[in-house]
C-alpha cells in the first residue's frame, strides 16, 4: 500500500515537473518534447487510477498524434518570430490565465476531495442495462447504447476535421495528393521499418478494435494504430497518398458514421426508435458500426496527419513511380 | 518461494528503472546528437528489457507473458530504426 502510494506520488510530482518543464522550455521543440512526456505520464496516471481506456486514448491521440502535429506546426513556424510574438499573450493576460487556472484546479481538488469513498461508480448498472448486447465492457456498453448518439455525432466531428485541413488547401491543388511527397528510400532503417512493422501493426490495430467490445481498446484506438501503419510507409515513400479527389478515400472517411446512421436510422423500423438495437440482433449491429468506424478512424486520422494536397501530382510523374 | 520471486522482479524493474533514468539524464546532459541518442536506446533496450524480465514471473499466464517480451521487442525495433533516423539527420545537418 505504502509502496502504491510513493508511486503515486512520485508520478504526480513527475506529471506535474514535465507540466511546468513545457511551459518554461525555451525553444518550441523542447516545448512539445515536454508535451508529449506529460501526455505519456499522464497516460500512466489513468492507468493507476484504473481507467485503462483513457489512459490509451491519451496515449494516442494527446500525446501521439497531436505531439506530431504540434511538432509540424513548429516546423512550419521557424523563423515567423514576428507572427509567434504578435500572437504571444502580455503579461497581465497570462496573470489571468494563470489566476483562472488555479481557481479551476483548485475547485477541482476540493470536489476530488470531498468525494465519497469508495468512489461511486455507474460500471455496474452501464453493464446491467446492456446485458442482451453482450458486450463486456462497461465504457463500450455507455458508447455504443447509452450514449450511442454522442458517439455517432463524434464519429461525424472527425469527417468535418478531414474536410477543414483539405480546405486549407490553394486552389490550385485541389486533387492532389495530401502531405508532402517523401523521397522512396530503397534501403536504410525507415525502408526497413516500413516494411517489417505493418503485418504486426495492422494485427494490434485490428485486436485493439475487436477486444473493445469486452476490454479497453475499441474503434479509436485500434484505427489510430492502422492510420499509423499506413504513415510509416508513406514517409519512407513506398506509399503514396490517394488524390483527395479519390471516391475510395471518400467512402472510407465516411464509412462509419454512414453505418452508424444507418443502423440508427434502421431502429425506427426494427426496434424502439432511433440508435436503438433489436436485442436479438445488437452485438453483430454493434461489431459492424465498430469495424466501419475503425476503418474511417484510421483513414481520418492518417489524413489529418498527412494535411491538406500540397501539390497537383502531374500524371507524367505518376506513371514513372509505377515503373 | 513467492519472496524470491519479488525480490527478482523488484531487483530487476529497479535497474530498469536506474537505466531510464541514467538514459534521461544522458538525454539531458550529452553534448551533441549523436550522444543523446545513444543514450536513449540505452534505456530502450536495457531498461525496459530489465522492466519486462522483472514482470515476466508475475505475469498471470503465458499470453500475458508473451506480450511483454512482443512489447519490448516492438519497442526495440522502433527505438533502434529511430535512433538511426535522427543519427543520419545529425550527420546530414553537420555536413
Amino acid at each position: 500500500m505504502t509502496a502504491g502510494l510513493l508511486f503515486d506520488l512520485m508520478m504526480a510530482l513527475a506529471v506535474l515537473g514535465t507540466a511546468a518543464w513545457t511551459l518554461a522550455a525555451r525553444t518550441q521543440f523542447a516545448a512539445v518534447i515536454g508535451f508529449v512526456a506529460t501526455g505519456l505520464l499522464l497516460s500512466l496516471v489513468w492507468v493507476r487510477l484504473g481507467a485503462v481506456d483513457v489512459a490509451l486514448t491519451e496515449a494516442a491521440i494527446g500525446a501521439g498524434a497531436t505531439g506530431v502535429i504540434i511538432l509540424y506546426v513548429v516546423a512550419r513556424l521557424r523563423g515567423g518570430t514576428a507572427e509567434i510574438s504578435a500572437a504571444t499573450p502580455s503579461r497581465a493576460q497570462r496573470a489571468l490565465a494563470a489566476l483562472l487556472a488555479v481557481a479551476v484546479g483548485g475547485v477541482l481538488a476540493l470536489a476530488v476531495l470531498n468525494l465519497p469513498d469508495p468512489a461511486p461508480s455507474l460500471a455496474e448498472a452501464a453493464l446491467a442495462g446492456s446485458a442482451p448486447l453482450g458486450l463486456g465492457n462497461p465504457v463500450s456498453a455507455v458508447l455504443m447504447a447509452h450514449r450511442g448518439l454522442d458517439t455517432l455525432l463524434e464519429s461525424v466531428v472527425l469527417v468535418f476535421a478531414v474536410l477543414a485541413v483539405w480546405s486549407m488547401a490553394a486552389d490550385h491543388r485541389w486533387g492532389g495528393a495530401p502531405g508532402p511527397v517523401f523521397r522512396r528510400e530503397e534501403s536504410g532503417p525507415l525502408s526497413l521499418l516500413a516494411r517489417v512493422l505493418p503485418p504486426v501493426g495492422i494485427v494490434v490495430g485490428i485486436y485493439i478494435a475487436w477486444v473493445g467490445a469486452d476490454a479497453p481498446g475499441g474503434k479509436f484506438q485500434g484505427g489510430t494504430i492502422l492510420a499509423a501503419m499506413w504513415i510509416l510507409p508513406w514517409i519512407a515513400g513506398l506509399a503514396r497518398p490517394p488524390s483527395i479527389t479519390d471516391w475510395r478515400l471518400r467512402l472510407m472517411i465516411a464509412a462509419g458514421p454512414l453505418t452508424f446512421l444507418c443502423v440508427g436510422l434502421a431502429g425506427f423500423a426494427v426496434a424502439d426508435g432511433f440508435l436503438s438495437y433489436p436485442p436479438s440482433f445488437a452485438k453483430p449491429l454493434i461489431l459492424l458500426i465498430e469495424a466501419a468506424m475503425t476503418l474511417s478512424v484510421a483513414a481520418a486520422l492518417a489524413c489529418l496527419i498527412a494535411g491538406p494536397p500540397e501539390r497537383r501530382l502531374p500524371p507524367e510523374s505518376m506513371a514513372a513511380d509505377r515503373r | 518461494m513467492s519472496v524470491v520471486i519479488g525480490i527478482f522482479s523488484a531487483v530487476c524493474v529497479l535497474a530498469g528503472a536506474f537505466f531510464f533514468l541514467a538514459g534521461t539524464v544522458g538525454l539531458i546532459r550529452f553534448p551533441d546528437t549523436l550522444s543523446r541518442v545513444h543514450a536513449l536506446t540505452k534505456a530502450d533496450n536495457l531498461g525496459l528489457g530489465l522492466i519486462v524480465l522483472g514482470l515476466l514471473p508475475l505475469a498471470s499466464g503465458a499470453g500475458v507473458a508473451l506480450k511483454l517480451v512482443l512489447i519490448w521487442a516492438l519497442v526495440l525495433v522502433g527505438g533502434a530504426t529511430a535512433a538511426q533516423l535522427i543519427g543520419a539527420a545529425a550527420a546530414k545537418d553537420e555536413r
